[in-house]
């Protein structure tokens, strides 16, 4: 294949992946945009090796790139919905540390000698790689709770950040004024560090924003390692995905309230979150059962739900389906209620209830919804705690604050079907469970759902 | 290529990444944040290039590596993002279907 169709292929494939990205941000476009995006990719890969007959130990490269697709493969048909936010984490980390390598690749192969712009790329490639690859990694390991979703503050935590970013620059710098390899890996080592102090104290509401940033950073370094390699494709994707990505992400923290700013630079601003707010005196609840709250929905005439990861995790979509066709055959106006970051991400619910067949158009957004709790009977909460959560309105010191909520407590009685007392992802606690017009119906969702279809039944 | 040429397509993508998706409900951001994941993952072309020309031992191991990374965050990508898009596009009202099959 000579240069020239190598060129218009690869044109191609930008196309493609401008029309993907076009498609994905339509509801209707975007499993084609997705599709589209795809084919371009297997056209990139085709091409090039297509276009390069240079390539040496072609059977090698051939096996890699089929164990790599069997394992993203696999991974991606296996992964439990409710699990989805963690593996594109891990996606995202493993594309990093791809760019990563392959400025190291590079350099080793007689970089050395080149100019120093090109160097300049060659270390940004790694520097970006490797903090997305170290902290992709950490942000899965917080949401599959691995290791604890609250904020990480170190002791003088704010200072080791702040050095080891500053040791990491004036690494980076020495390394385009004086190349050796042993630079490059020291640099890569103290961005690996790097990518994981900025992680450890972001708190759970933050994680998905973070996961989004460090989309548009491997993004960047994708564009910085087509530099390098002097391929126009690669930084042309690596580009629409790291603006896009900024964007998006910025899109994101207004969804949820969060300051961008405070979030990127919360390894610089946070404090250790007391527990305080749980300690002391043990306050009553008010506890039900499922024939109460049976009860409760069948005379009520307006019942909103709001659903929550507990919700999906306990597997309850089915059965909350259920109990809404129950309610809307007597005649009660039933919608859910979804908070723009219910589940662990922005849709995820939706793609969640979507699993279980719940019809689109009961499926209300936070603006549209909000206003109707005024004038709803009973809201019932599943599995969800954060979203709900006034203190996101009150509490200047809670980690949500500023977050847009669902205006739960305005609705005349509140439900909480939830499994124990323990707080939500942010890990505080809801005033909202004390309040006198909520009760609680604790158990596994789907267990108490069913009870409550039941004792419904047979009224 | 030179360096004006590069810049100019650098900057030319920034704007259409930026206005490509300057309109999109919150219900997309997680697919649409997972398409763009997929879409990088194209580095594993960088991967196979890098791969090909090692010179060493020690090269072409950390290339296999790449690549193997790299086709772990391409092809997972889009297939993970298919899955959640299928959800959203799957006949949601079979009745209404049937309905309007029956009409002659």
């Amino acid at each position: 294949m000579t240069s020239t169709w190598a060129g218009l292929a690869g044109l191609a494939v930008s196309v493609c992946f401008i029309l993907a990205l076009k498609g994905l941000s339509g509801p209707k476009t975007a499993r084609n945009g997705n599709l589209i995006g795809a084919a371009g990719a297997v056209l990139a890969v085709i091409v090039t090796f297509a276009s390069d007959s240079h390539l040496e130990h072609l059977p090698l490269l051939y096996s890699a790139l089929a164990v790599g697709s069997l394992i993203g493969w696999f991974a991606a048909r296996q992964v439990k919905m409710t699990a989805m936010p963690q593996l594109v984490a891990l996606f995202n980390g493993v594309g990093g540390a791809t760019a990563a390598l392959i400025a190291l690749i590079e350099y080793l192969s007689g970089g050395a000698g080149e100019t120093k712009l090109i160097l300049a790329a060659t270390v940004f490639t790694a520097l970006v790689g490797c903090v997305s690859f170290t902290g992709s990694v950490l942000t899965f390991l917080k949401l599959q709770e691995l290791i604890t979703t609250r904020p990480i503050v170190l002791p003088a935590g704010r200072f080791i950040t702040s050095a080891v970013g500053v040791i990491t620059l004036i690494s980076a710098v020495d390394m385009v004024v004086t190349p050796t390899s042993a630079r490059l890996y020291l640099l890569c080592v103290l961005s690996l560090v790097l990518g994981v102090l900025v992680v450890l104290p972001v708190g759970g509401a933050d994680v998905p924003i973070v996961i989004s940033l460090l989309n548009a950073f491997t993004g960047l370094s994708v564009a910085a390692s087509g530099y390098v390699l002097d391929s126009v494709l690669l930084i042309v994707a690596g580009t629409l995905v790291g603006a896009s990505g900024t964007l998006l992400t910025r899109m994101m923290a207004k969804a949820m309230g969060r300051p961008l700013l405070k979030t990127m630079f919360g390894a610089f601003t946070a404090v250790a979150v007391g527990t305080a707010a749980t300690d002391g005196v043990e306050r009553s609840v008010r506890s039900s059962s499922p024939d109460d709250v049976a009860i409760m929905l069948a005379y009520a005439q307006k019942v909103i739900i709001v659903p929550g990861y507990g919700l999906a995790v306990a597997q309850a979509q089915h059965a909350l389906r259920e109990l809404v066709d129950l309610l809307t055959e007597r005649g009660i106006g039933v919608a859910y209620a979804i908070h723009p970051v219910a589940g662990r991400m922005p849709g995820h619910m939706n793609v969640l209830l979507a699993e279980a067949n719940v019809p689109y158009d009961q499926l209300k957004e936070m603006d549209e919804v909000n206003p109707e709790f005024r004038s709803a009977d009973v809201a019932i909460v599943v599995g969800a705690n954060d979203v709900v959560n006034p203190a996101a309105r009150t509490d200047k010191t809670a980690p949500i604050f500023g977050m847009p909520i669902l205006n739960v407590d305005e609705a005349n009685q509140v439900v909480f079907l939830k499994r124990s007392m323990r707080p939500g992802f942010a890990g505080i606690s809801n005033e909202l469970l004390y309040d006198p017009r909520t009760s609680l119906l604790f158990g596994d969702a789907k267990d108490s759902l069913t009870k409550v279809v039941g004792a419904l039944k047979a009224l | 290529m030179d360096g004006i040429a590069l810049l100019t397509i650098f900057v030319l993508s920034v704007f259409i990444g930026f206005e490509v998706i300057s309109k999109v409900s919150s219900i997309l951001h997680t697919p649409l944040m997972s398409g763009a994941n997929a879409i990088h993952g194209v580095v594993v072309v960088g991967a196979i290039v890098v791969a090909g020309h090692a010179q060493d031992n020690v090269q072409l191991v950390l290339g296999l590596v790449a690549i193997v990374l790299g086709a772990i965050n391409m092809v997972g990508g889009f297939v993970v993002t298919d899955r959640m898009l299928k959800m959203f596009t799957a006949p949601k009202k079979p009745a209404a279907d049937k309905s309007r099959e029956a009409r002659p």
